[in-house]
């Protein structure tokens, strides 16, 4: 076997003093070889981030501290060097790529000094060596016109551009390692390719090892060699990929990979992980996942599992491989099912509840002596779909595509510059005043973050009777009271929970509390504005499930805003792909997944990361990042990006192509 | 029989107060607004500044009650005619303080006068000399030898008695924490003592021990010596620095209660709903604040000036004269400084208006007033709180300042401002007169100084970001 | 970058005629000329005529706002309010009550007020920042909290101490310093040590507590994080990294007081003797000369306004990310 880059072991973090201290890291083990990406897989919470940063003995001083454990780097403990000796490490030895490259880069300083001045601290490069240096790097890293670059600052580059300069810091030390903390979370799906792509190929050609920290399935599959599971502080299982793909051993990893959604799952519900990770702050006596483990028993609760070796290489946290253990036989696992339908599905042509018809959210630009009006944002630009009653349309599209602004503009949360929006034949956009106030009741909004969208000062109870109040539903408090009771079950959350506050409770529990006080006005549609992206697998799983029933319970119409195709796959009847304000394709979710006409539909859907590497299509990889909706590109606005663009691309926008009967797409080569 | 007198500031006190109490009776069932104020009592040095607060609140408070006693009855007289003085219950308390006026300077705890004097003595001769004071150490027949027992005895009685009272105290504490909690009474008192208490209750009752030996050892020195000397007029300078403070508090705390309303209504409205009304109200505060502070001041002060001696008709006694003159002081520096926090709070509701759940409650059709009032107001209060604390302590300088500029109280109330601007010229003197300054410094400076560490405390609980910081 | 300076400065002018506004109602309209005049002469027995001389010397015998007597555009010019307030656009700020000529005062008397506040605000402002970057550096260590328990203390001092308690320890025991006094020229300098000293010393509590705070918020910001990843010495980090960073919400507070400096310290000149605006402004109040008043208000504004100019600018050198348009 080949001698370990780098070799922890035992390694526990504390964070804070005294009853409040968590530990987010409780005794981790592992080895990087030299070379190889080693994923860390958990979920939010688990102590992953933590476990990187004291790699690199960069806790946040003064609360964090290192309370055990051993990091040995070539056979060199680093948590006995001064801190002298650390500097020479961190950024020279090991490199570490942060989530939010948004932040992450200095905004007063020059991309090209940020870079140089690890060259300086590493390589003693200086002036004219220094910068040709920094040229090379940024073209490495794929930043065309380095030189122009060079001189700019972080904002005048996109997220995606901002990582690769991260990237381009991180390799200026020539490290050995390179930490990647959760590089693409923030990014786009065709950006995340690109990133992935540019550090796979990083890697192989400096032969460096990488530690990808991630939650993500699809990524792991993607890149990694060996993957190791955390939970609550621990890891829980390592293996190399394929037999962790092939054969997930630990009951928490068999979960995780039944809870990701996706088009082959679509009939049959998900299946969850109930309840959610343990706060760290206690002492454990027994396994840390016992309570949401389906195959749990006695000796679970009152003793903590070692650590097993399974398979080659396979090692696994759990009562379960214990082989001098016996094994209770394994409890039929209750089948998951939904509630009894009320509301049949198949309504292929039932009555249109909502009718959009051109619409545009234009946002004015400021200009000038005088402030004057010198162009306008186009967010939104000639929008047109329907929804049926009961049905649900997926509106998909990156970041700063305009989907959340046809969300808010057909609510009348914006005012729409134009078009018209027809709620069961009444023009919404018309309405004013008290009429408007009135219609609300029928068209409801699930927010993306479930911490923002409750006020932290109104007990549950009150925030979920707003709704009724100002819409005057109930006779009197005691009716809402029972109301809100009800809601509470229905969302499976308790009765009582209307008596607490916002911050009691997970961002999980957050997201069932907004689906309630959505439902308390009795919505006939319900506009879902990425409802799950900042929830964990486990719990998507719940949301996703439970906004499922409600819509089979009570016939309602969603809405669903989303930049996640997976979601889509597995909620949706048809899915609208939008790209800088408008409706590239739109078709039945079989038309458009399994079927993609538009160029960008296929680029989109060949990005997303797949779990199944035997199944792998082949990757469209789009260049350069999403342009300004304040100068669309002429002609067709995807021409720039296009892999199979046409000269004549360039000169009109196209008009829809009718496909089938479900299925139209703008493409002038269609 | 008395008859009582209402100032305005009284009024307005006793307002603030019962505002005060009104919010905490309805925290105390809510565990939001409860929790950071239960961070706030954990630190110790919270819990310390909380009770100098309470120790000058509360003085302050007792200057509030004014009345005006009766005079004695005249031979034939049917109605009863009242002093044109107006007194107070502090007044009351502190005693043969107020009206055992000596000639002139004395020192602290001095018998005799701190300048020298042509007196008579008995046998008709004159001599140059420093004559006995009129009150200060008139009981000692031999100043020379008896005052130093004197004092000392009167020490360790004022001693005796503050140990006893914090015994009492400090049992009685614990016999009730002990039934709060369900314990017997010798472990809660042995927590207690050791510290091992939630909130500090050792430190707030060793604070409390140092105000109670301080009160003691007044009651028992005051009334037989000038314990912090005389002032020019021959005034008891104790006297007078426990009287400004009420002085202080009400400008610490009138001057924002009079502000806050129109600066959390106006930045909230600015913030809210931009456009034409964000013009206005920016314009408006963008104006008053180039307007240097002081001189804004000065010229309001100087205008109310000219209108109160035009207008001696309106005002029945000097005490109301001189009150109007506070509130309106209080006034005219609320107009000064409401600014910066409308400033701030209109950012925040710029933040806080694109909020997710204020969203929800306009998808709901919630009324523009209901969210404003709802969702915006109690997400703000913590930044009024903070704010307010920490104007506090500003306020209770500045009128040091502008007391010295002469645009500050009437020169007959008493306030440490007045009190250092009267005594600044005295350290030119030979030998110096230090006890006037040196009294309205410490008194004025142990205010500040717990108002400023309970701020810090307030604001390390309510700001989250903060919170986070450390 | 042109229009933006134009634009500022058109927004300026409603500002400047508020600000007129009120001073205008303040001084003219809550109390009658009249009024003043009663007040200057002593409140008792002053007859009508001393009255009528008094406004006439001083130019306030005219109505308000609209002379009916005059003729043509006089019937607007010959009055109080244009006489008195409109002429200060022109910086024409007239004579004062006592009959000086204000400007003439203003311009003499801003050089001593500049030798005192300019080097109490630059060295201030290095003094404080250096202190706040050594708590930074230290912080969570017992350093750190003793400093900022320092600063705490040392600004629930009021300023009137530090300044007769430095009078009394530097000059009148040591001997050190003149007491008060000032001569112009560089000789200066023997006067404006100690009270450009007590300037500084007696903002420091505040300032570098507040600096304190800025830097830490830095401190925990990602690029921090990133930088330090990088492998960078803590100094060079504080320095380069945070510092930059912090000069942003920095700037906000200190260039706006930049143009005021003019104004110069009311306390320090009045309590040392030195012959500047600051002293002026207080003798103007203590002889209740309401016209010099008036004149220091509107430049006070002006002043200010020019420090909001300013402060824009300012941003623009240390934060690339804002363009001035």
């Amino acid at each position: 076997m080949q001698q370990a880059l780098l070799q922890v072991s035992d390694l526990a973090v504390r964070i804070g003093q005294g009853d409040g201290a968590v530990r987010p890291v409780d005794g981790v083990s592992f080895e990087i070889r030299p070379g190889e990406t080693f994923a860390l897989l958990g979920e939010s919470g688990c102590g992953k981030s933590m476990t990187a940063l004291s790699l690199l003995r960069l806790l946040p001083r003064p609360a964090g501290e290192i309370v055990r454990g051993s990091i040995r780097l070539d056979g060199e403990e680093l948590l006995s060097l001064p801190e002298s000796g650390m500097r020479d490490i961190r950024g020279g030895r090991i490199a570490m790529i942060f989530q939010e490259p948004m932040t992450s880069l200095n905004p007063v300083m020059t991309i090209g000094y940020q870079i140089a001045e690890s060259l300086i601290e590493h390589k003693g490069l200086v002036g004219g060596a220094a910068r040709q240096r920094v040229l090379e790097l940024l073209d490495a890293v794929g930043i065309p016109d380095a030189a122009r670059r060079y001189d700019e600052y972080p904002h005048q580059l996109s997220g995606g551009m901002k990582q690769r300069v991260m990237i381009a810091i991180a390799l200026a030390g020539d490290p050995d390692l390179l930490i990647a903390d959760e590089p693409t979370t923030a990014l786009d799906v065709t950006i995340q390719s690109q990133v992935l792509d540019l550090i796979r190929k990083l890697q192989q050609e400096r032969g460096m090892a990488v530690m990808l920290i991630t939650h993500d399935l699809g990524v792991v599959s993607e890149m990694a060699d060996r993957v190791a599971v955390m939970y609550a502080g621990q890891l829980v299982e390592v293996a190399s990929r394929d037999v962790f793909f092939s054969a997930p051993e630990h009951p928490y990893s068999v979960k995780l990979f039944a809870a990701v959604p996706d088009s082959g799952k679509r009939e049959d519900r998900l299946t969850v992980i109930p309840g959610s990770v343990p706060p760290l702050n206690q002492s454990f006596h027994g396994c840390r996942f016992a309570d949401r483990c389906h195959r749990a028993w006695e000796r679970c609760i009152s003793e903590q599992p070692g650590w097993y070796e399974v398979n080659d290489g396979q090692q696994v946290r759990c009562h379960l491989a214990d082989p001098a253990g016996t094994i209770p036989v394994e409890r039929p696992v209750e089948a998951e099912t939904g509630p009894d339908t009320a509301w049949s599905r198949d309504t292929a042509d039932a009555e249109a509840l909502l009718e959009v018809d051109g619409l545009q959210v234009h946002f004015p630009i400021h200009r000038g002596l005088f402030k004057r009006v010198a162009g306008y944002v186009r967010a939104v630009d000639g929008v047109s779909f329907s929804i049926p009653v009961g049905q649900t349309l997926a509106l998909v599209g990156e970041s700063g595509c305009g989907k959340t602004t046809v969300g808010k503009g057909l609510l009348q949360l914006l005012k729409p510059t134009a078009g018209s929006v027809q709620f069961e034949g009444q023009e919404l956009t018309r309405l004013k005043g008290e009429a408007l106030r009135r219609s609300r009741t029928d068209f409801q909004i699930i927010f993306q973050d479930p911490y923002s969208s409750m006020n932290p000062r109104m007990s549950v109870g009150d925030i979920i009777a707003e709704g009724m109040v100002a819409q005057r539903i109930g006779d009197s408090r005691e009716a809402r009271r029972q109301r809100v009771a009800q809601l509470l079950e229905q969302v499976g959350l308790r009765s009582e929970h209307a008596r607490h506050y916002p911050h009691e409770f997970s961002g999980g529990q957050r997201q069932r509390i907004c689906i309630a006080r959505a439902l308390a006005v009795d919505p006939k549609l319900i506009v879902c504005d990425e409802p799950t992206s900042a929830l964990d697998v486990s719990v998507q799983a719940q949301i996703l499930n439970l906004l499922q029933d409600l819509q089979q319970q009570l016939g309602l119409s969603y809405l669903f805003i989303t930049h996640d195709l997976s979601v889509v796959s597995y909620l949706a009847d048809r899915v609208a792909v939008m790209y800088l304000g408008r409706i590239v394709e739109e078709g039945s979710v079989s038309d458009v997944l399994d079927n993609p006409q538009h160029p960008y539909t296929r680029a989109l859907l060949s990005a997303v990361p797949q779990i199944d590497q035997a199944a792998k299509r082949e990757i469209i990889r789009l260049e350069g990042d999403l342009p300004s909706p304040s100068h669309p590109p002429a002609g067709c606005h995807f021409h720039p990006r296009c892999p199979i663009a046409e000269p004549g691309c360039s000169h009109s926008y196209p008009p829809v192509t009718q496909l089938s009967a479900s299925h139209t797409v703008r493409c002038h080569l269609q | 029989m008395i008859q009582p007198v209402i100032l305005w500031t009284d009024a307005l006190v006793f307002l603030l107060t019962a505002v005060v109490l009104a919010f905490a009776l309805y925290a105390r069932r809510r565990e939001h607004l409860r929790a950071p104020w239960r961070e706030v009592v954990r630190s110790r040095m919270a819990v310390a500044s909380l009770v100098v607060l309470c120790v000058y609140a509360v003085t302050g408070l007792l200057d509030s009650v004014h009345f005006r006693q009766a005079l004695e009855m005249q031979e034939g007289q049917v109605e009863v005619q009242y002093s044109g003085e107006v007194t107070s219950l502090l007044d009351l308390l502190l005693g043969p303080m107020r009206s055992q006026d000596e000639k002139t300077y004395s020192a602290p705890f001095a018998t005799r006068l701190f300048t020298k004097e042509t007196v008579i003595g008995p046998d008709g001769e004159k001599s140059r000399t420093w004559p006995r004071l009129k009150y200060g150490g008139v009981h000692l027949d031999d100043p020379a030898t008896q005052k130093g027992p004197d004092i000392a005895r009167r020490v360790a009685r004022a001693a005796s008695e503050s140990m006893l009272l914090m015994l009492i105290t400090g049992l009685l504490l614990a016999f009730l924490l002990a039934r709060k909690w369900r314990q017997p009474l010798l472990p809660v008192l042995r927590a207690m003592l050791r510290g091992k208490t939630d909130i500090p209750w050792r430190t707030a009752l060793g604070t409390i021990l140092v105000f109670v030996m301080v009160i003691a050892l007044i009651v028992n020195l005051s009334g037989a010596y000038h314990v912090l000397g005389t002032d020019k007029v021959g005034q008891d300078v104790l006297y007078q620095t426990i009287k400004s403070i009420r002085t202080g508090l009400v400008i610490g705390t009138l001057t924002t209660m009079i502000m806050l309303p129109f600066a959390v209504m106006l930045g909230m409205l600015a913030g809210y709903f931009r456009g034409w009304i964000d013009d206005v109200i920016q314009y408006l505060y963008t104006t008053l604040n180039s307007i240097p502070g002081v001189l804004l001041i000065a010229a309001a002060v100087l205008m109310m000036q000219v209108y109160v001696a035009n207008h001696p008709e309106m005002f029945e006694t000097m005490a109301e004269r001189a009150d109007v003159r506070l509130l309106f002081l209080c006034l005219i520096l609320g107009i000064t400084s409401w600014t910066g926090l409308c400033r701030l709070l209109r950012g925040e509701t710029l933040k806080l208006r694109e909020l997710d759940y204020v969203q929800a409650a306009d998808a709901f059709g919630v009324s523009k007033f209901n969210i404003l009032m709802r969702h915006l107001l109690p997400n703000l209060m913590h930044l009024v709180l903070i704010a307010v604390v920490i104007d506090f302590s500003g306020l209770v300088l500045a009128e040091a300042v502008l007391s010295y500029v002469g645009v500050g109280v009437d020169p007959t109330t008493m306030s440490w401002g007045n009190m250092i601007n009267r005594a600044r010229l005295e350290m030119a003197r030979e030998p110096v007169v230090w006890w006037s300054l040196l009294a309205a410094f410490t008194f004025m400076f142990t205010l500040v100084l717990a108002a400023n560490l309970f701020s810090d405390a307030v604001r390390d609980a309510f700001d989250p970001r903060l919170r986070t910081q450390r | 970058m042109l229009a933006y300076l134009v634009r500022r400065i058109l927004y300026a002018l409603p500002i400047l005629i508020g600000v007129n506004l009120i001073t205008f109602v303040l001084f003219f309209v809550v109390n009658t000329p009249d009024d003043m005049a009663r007040m200057h002469l002593g409140m008792k027995r002053v007859t009508p005529e001393a009255i009528e001389k008094w406004k006439v010397e001083r130019g306030y015998d005219r109505p308000l706002l609209y002379n009916r007597q005059a003729e043509g555009s006089g019937s607007l010019t010959d009055t109080i309010f244009f006489d008195k307030s409109v002429r200060l656009f022109a910086f024409d700020f007239g004579a004062s009550d006592s009959g000086r000529n204000i400007g003439e005062d203003i311009s003499q008397r801003m050089w001593p007020s500049l030798a005192i506040a300019l080097p109490v605000f630059l060295i201030g402002l290095l003094v404080y920042i250096s202190f706040a970057m050594l708590l930074a550096f230290f912080r969570g260590s017992y350093l750190d909290i003793s400093g900022v328990v320092l600063c705490v203390v040392l600004m629930s001092i009021s300023g009137l101490f530090y300044i007769i308690g430095g009078q009394y320890l530097f000059s009148k025991i040591l001997h050190l310093v003149p007491v008060s006094g000032y001569e112009p020229g560089w000789l200066a300098w023997r006067f404006v040590l100690l009270p450009v000293a007590i300037g500084i010393f007696a903002g420091i509590g505040s300032s570098s507590r507040w600096y304190r705070t800025i830097f830490l918020e830095e401190i925990n910001r990602d690029y921090v994080r990133t930088a330090r990843a990088k492998g960078l010495p803590e100094l060079r980090l504080l320095f380069r990294h945070v510092l930059k960073n912090a000069m942003v919400p920095i700037l906000t507070g200190v260039v706006v007081v930049l143009p005021t400096l003019f104004m110069g310290n009311l306390i320090l000149e009045s309590f040392f003797g030195i012959p500047g605006l600051g002293a002026y402004t207080i003798e103007a109040i203590q002889n209740q000369d309401f016209a010099i008043v008036r004149a220091m208000v509107f430049l006070g504004s002006v002043l200010y306004i020019l420090g909001l100019l300013l402060t824009d600018l300012s941003y623009t050198l240390v934060d690339p990310r804002i363009r001035l348009s």
